[in-house]
């Protein structure tokens, strides 16, 4: 159990930051659709640039994790059609509930409990996948 | 120091911030990526005994579970002890745009046109968030990740596959936001 609590926290302090950044809001990601505020970039891209920074970090010094074992990163499979069609589909329903997955689970816990009929879907659509995977292009 | 925590955190802290839990879980030996949780949430529902794809061992993914449910717990939080009841401060250009769709300027920090209960109980309403939860469900999976997987982690390890994904992920939402919108609202 106290292996889990970590994460526990973890997860309340991102729902925080979901929230308290405003990434939550629908009214958000439709202001980044249109590029009429920096607010999301900002938040994107400080984000991915301390990311890249620190990634860095430990590919260079050879970091380790909290048990002593080495920090590996896996490339993702290589391929092109899935990413884009994944990614399409993906920024459609993006938009459209103004939601990703994060975001659509913090929104329920902050009592906007419409959330649940989007996140109990996008469990419906991520089982559709799972049904036809076989029969689309990767 | 609490009208800091209580007011919309600025765009930077809250990159830091995000990626500050992205390392956190790489030390902690997990990978920051919260649409697994569906395909998660599909095999403990014992989705595995038909579809292949859900026949995995998910007891390793438990970690992300939780996670998930401290998400929740956060939301919860912020909204009782952190909030300002100051409604989005999103750009008079946007608000202007969503005015000619019938979607009123921010009162809180979602529309109601979309989720209050009158338009979770209307057809139109309901098929809004019903569908636009499956594309995100069916899309993260397609392209192996969401915002958390490939447009954080993904391109922090300047991975090309995420790359190709958050392209995908931004012509998805202009077509939605540009094209599909003045249809639908």
């Amino acid at each position: 159990m106290m292996k889990l609590l970590k994460f526990l926290l973890l997860g309340i302090v991102f729902g925080i930051i979901m929230t308290k950044s405003e990434t939550i809001s629908w009214f958000r990601i439709q202001e980044m659709f249109r590029f009429q505020a920096f607010h999301m970039y900002g938040i994107i891209g400080t984000a991915v640039i301390t990311g890249v920074l620190g990634v860095v970090l430990i590919k260079r010094f050879k970091l380790r994790d909290f048990q002593g074992n080495p920090i590996v990163f896996f490339p993702k499979e290589k391929s092109f059609i899935r990413y884009i069609l994944g990614g399409i589909i993906f920024g459609l329903g993006w938009a459209l509930s103004g939601a990703c997955p994060g975001p659509m689970v913090v929104n329920i816990g902050y009592g906007f409990f419409a959330m649940i009929i989007v996140f109990l879907f996008a469990i419906f659509g991520t089982f559709f996948y799972g049904i036809i995977k076989d029969k689309l292009p990767h | 120091m609490h009208d800091f925590f209580t007011q919309t955190w600025t765009w930077w802290f809250s990159g830091l911030t995000i990626s500050a839990i992205m390392f956190f879980l790489i030390y902690f030996g997990q990978r920051f990526g919260f649409s697994s949780n569906l395909r998660t949430i599909c095999a403990v529902s014992g989705a595995g005994k038909k579809v292949p794809f859900f026949n995995f061992n998910w007891k390793t993914q438990i970690w992300n579970i939780v996670f998930l449910l401290g998400a929740v717990i956060g939301g919860f939080i912020a909204n009782q002890f952190l909030s300002n009841d100051v409604p989005v401060q999103i750009s008079t250009l946007t608000i202007q745009d969503l005015a000619k769709l019938n979607i009123s300027a921010p009162t809180a920090l979602q529309p109601a046109e979309l989720f209050s209960w009158d338009a979770v109980f209307s057809i139109k309403g309901f098929s809004i968030l019903a569908f636009g939860g499956f594309l995100v469900g069916f899309g993260s999976r397609y392209a192996g990740g969401c915002t958390s997987g490939h447009a954080i982690s993904g391109l922090s390890d300047l991975q090309w596959p995420s790359f190709i994904a958050v392209i995908g992920f931004f012509i998805g939402g202009l077509v939605m936001t540009h094209f599909i919108f003045p249809l639908i609202f």
